[in-house]
C-alpha cells in the first residue's frame, strides 16, 4: 500500500570501493561537524541573558486598577465560571459608604484567590471578565516554591500595586510616560 | 654558568613533562566538553571562571570528593591496582618523546628529552601494552560481568590493532634504521638538504597507524570497553572518586601520548619548516652566537611541537564527536582484514622503495 507519492525505491547494491574504504564517508561527516564548530550558537546564557517572553505569553494573573486606581473587579464571578481548571474562588461584598474610592462598583471581591498549581494560563478568565479586572500578565511567571499553599495566591498578591510605575495595561507594563501621565491624571482627581 | 650533571638535567625535564602529561590530560577534560558543544551548537562548560577555565579544578574537586566505594565481592587490592597501573603505564610512556632539540648553557648541551634510549619505540610500544593490564586487571576486579565484558574487549581490542600499528611503524624503521625516536626526529630534517617529514613518505602508513592509535587509546570509533549504551560503564563500571578519575585521566594522558608519538614519527617532531636556514640567517646576518641561535630554534621547535600535539588531541576529540562506535564484529574485521594486510602492504611497497633508491 501507498500513503504518499513520497516513498523511494531503494535497492540494495553492493558498496563502492569508496564507500567499503569509510574514509570519504569520514572525511564528509568530519566536515559536517567542522561546520558547526563555527556556527552561531544556540546557547542563551540565562542570568545574564533572558530570553524575551512572546507577546502573547499568559504567565501570572493580575487583578487590575482603574485610571483612578479603584479596583476593577465586581466579584461577579464569571471568572470562577469559565475557569477549566476550577482554580479561582472568591467572596464577595458590598461596598461601605467611604469606600467609593477603593473600588469601583457597588459589590466588590473581598477575597480573590487563584491557585496557581490548579490554573492551566488558558486566558478563559481574561476573557469572560466583563470589568477588564483580571488579565495574565506576559512578562511573569508563577515562580517555584517550597509549600502547596504558597501557590494559592491571594489579593495581596494579585492586585495591582497604586503606584503608576508598576501598572499595566492588558499586561503589558507601562513606559515610564505612559506611567507620568498616569501620574498626572491621578494627582487631578479629588481624594 | 650553572653547571648541571646530565642526571639532574634529565629529572628536571621528566619532572616538567610529568608537569605538563597531568596539566594537558586536566585541560583535556575541559577541551573535549567545550569542543563536544560547539560542534553541537553549544557553548559548554563558562560558569567557573572566566570561559569556564576553572571547570577541571571544580571536577577534580567532586571526583576526590565523592564518595569511594567497593563492590561486594571484589578483589580490594586488584580493584586498587587497577586504576594505578593506568596511571603509572601512562605517565611512564612520555619520558623517552623528544620534545625539544638541543639546549647549551656554556658548555653543557642538553637534549629536552627524558631519557634517550636506542630502543625509544620499543619502550613507548611495551609501555603502552603494559596500559591495557591496568583496564583488565580493573575490569576482572569489579566482579562485575560488564565489567569483565568490558576488559575483554579491551584486551582483544588492544592485542589486534597493535598488530596493524607496529606493522605500521615498521615501514618507518624501515626509512630511519634506527628505534630512537631523536634519531628518528633528527632525520626528518637535515641541514643544507630539502627533506621531508615521513608524512610524505608513509601516507598509508599514517593513516594505518592513526587509526589503531585511536583503538589504543579507547576512543570512539572504537571505544567498545566503555560504551556505555551496551556495558554501563564497561571496565569502569563499578569504579567511583579518584579511582575513575585516574582512569579518564590515563585514557586523556594516553591521547597525549598518541598524539606526541604521531607528530614525533609521522609530522617532523620537533622540527619545522627552515629552521636551519633561520638559524643562519639569525647568524650571519644579526650577529647572533650559533649557540644563543640554536637555542631559540629549540624553542620554536618545542612550541611548534606542542602545536602539532594540541592539533591531534583537537583531531581525536572532533573524531569523537562526528563518528558513531564501531559494532565489534566490525571492529575486529576491521583490525584484521583491512588494517594488518594493508600493513604488510605498505611494508612491501616501502621496501621495494627503499631498494629501487626512491626514498631512503
Amino acid at each position: 500500500m501507498q500513503l504518499t507519492n513520497r516513498a523511494k525505491k531503494l535497492e540494495k547494491k553492493p558498496m563502492t570501493l569508496a564507500e567499503r574504504a569509510y574514509l570519504p564517508a569520514i572525511f564528509q561527516g568530519l566536515s559536517i561537524t567542522m561546520r558547526h564548530f563555527f556556527m552561531k550558537k544556540a546557547t542563551v546564557r540565562y542570568p545574564e541573558e533572558v530570553r524575551p517572553f512572546s507577546p502573547v505569553f499568559r504567565g501570572l494573573h493580575v487583578l487590575k486598577r482603574d485610571e483612578q486606581g479603584r479596583e476593577r473587579c465586581t466579584a461577579c464571578g464569571l471568572c470562577a465560571v469559565a475557569c477549566p481548571a476550577e482554580a479561582i474562588t472568591m467572596v464577595a461584598g458590598e461596598r461601605k459608604k467611604g469606600e467609593e474610592h477603593l473600588y469601583r462598583e457597588e459589590k466588590y471581591a473581598i477575597s480573590y484567590e487563584v491557585n496557581m498549581l490548579r490554573c492551566i494560563f488558558c486566558g478563559l478568565c481574561e476573557e469572560a471578565c466583563p470589568k477588564a479586572a483580571v488579565y495574565l500578565q506576559p512578562d511573569k511567571i508563577a515562580p517555584p516554591r517550597y509549600e502547596r499553599d504558597e501557590f494559592i495566591y491571594g489579593k495581596d498578591r494579585l492586585v495591582e500595586p497604586v503606584s503608576p510605575d508598576a501598572r499595566s495595561v492588558r499586561g503589558i507594563q507601562l513606559t515610564p510616560e505612559q506611567a507620568d501621565s498616569l501620574r498626572n491624571k491621578l494627582a487631578q482627581q479629588p481624594a | 654558568m650553572i653547571e648541571l650533571p646530565a642526571l639532574g638535567w634529565q629529572s628536571i625535564v621528566i619532572f616538567v613533562v610529568f608537569a605538563l602529561s597531568l596539566l594537558i590530560a586536566t585541560y583535556c577534560t575541559y577541551a573535549e566538553r567545550v569542543i563536544a558543544a560547539f560542534l553541537q551548537d553549544r557553548v559548554g562548560p563558562d560558569r567557573a571562571g572566566p570561559y569556564g577555565l576553572l571547570q577541571p579544578l571544580a571536577d577534580a574537586v567532586k571526583m576526590f570528593t565523592k564518595e569511594e566505594f567497593f563492590p561486594g565481592g571484589a578483589n580490594k587490592a586488584l580493584f586498587i591496582f587497577g586504576p594505578c597501573l593506568a596511571m603509572i603505564t601512562a605517565l611512564m610512556s612520555s619520558a623517552v618523546i623528544p620534545f625539544g632539540n638541543n639546549v647549551s648553557f656554556g658548555n653543557n648541551a642538553f637534549f629536552l628529552q627524558g631519557i634517550e634510549v636506542n630502543v625509544g619505540m620499543l619502550w613507548v610500544f611495551g609501555v603502552v601494552s603494559l596500559g591495557v593490564y591496568g583496564v583488565m586487571i580493573g575490569g576482572w576486579a569489579s566482579n562485575n560481568k560488564f565489567s569483565l565484558l568490558g576488559a575483554v574487549r579491551a584486551a582483544s581490542q588492544n592485542i589486534s590493532y597493535e598488530l596493524a600499528m607496529g606493522m605500521a611503524l615498521i615501514a618507518v624503521l624501515m626509512m630511519s634504521g634506527t628505534l630512537s625516536l631523536r634519531e628518528i626526529t633528527l632525520q626528518q630534517s637535515v641541514a643544507g638538504e630539502w627533506h621531508f617529514w615521513n608524512i610524505v613518505k608513509q601516507p598509508l602508513g599514517f593513516i594505518i597507524f592513526c587509526v589503531c592509535a585511536f583503538a589504543e587509546t579507547n576512543r570512539t570509533p572504537f571505544d567498545l570497553p566503555e560504551c556505555e549504551t551496551e556495558l554501563v560503564g564497561g571496565y569502569h563500571t563499578e569504579y567511583s572518586s579518584m579511582k575513575l578519575g585516574l582512569y579518564l585521566f590515563a585514557e586523556y594522558i594516553n591521547i597525549f601520548v598518541a598524539s606526541a608519538v604521531m607528530s614525533v614519527l609521522y609530522f617532523g617532531g620537533f622540527n619545522f619548516p627552515f629552521q636551519y636556514e633561520l638559524r643562519d640567517w639569525l647568524v650571519s646576518n644579526h650577529g647572533w652566537e650559533l649557540a644563543s641561535a640554536q637555542n631559540l630554534i629549540t624553542v620554536l621547535g618545542t612550541v611548534g611541537l606542542f602545536a602539532k600535539i594540541f592539533g591531534f588531541i583537537f583531531f581525536f576529540m572532533w573524531v569523537r564527536w562526528t563518528l558513531p562506535r564501531f559494532r565489534y564484529d566490525q571492529l575486529m574485521r576491521l583490525g584484521w582484514t583491512i588494517l594488518i594486510p594493508l600493513a604488510v602492504l605498505n611494508i612491501l611497497i616501502t621496501g621495494g622503495l627503499i631498494l629501487f633508491g626512491v626514498i631512503q
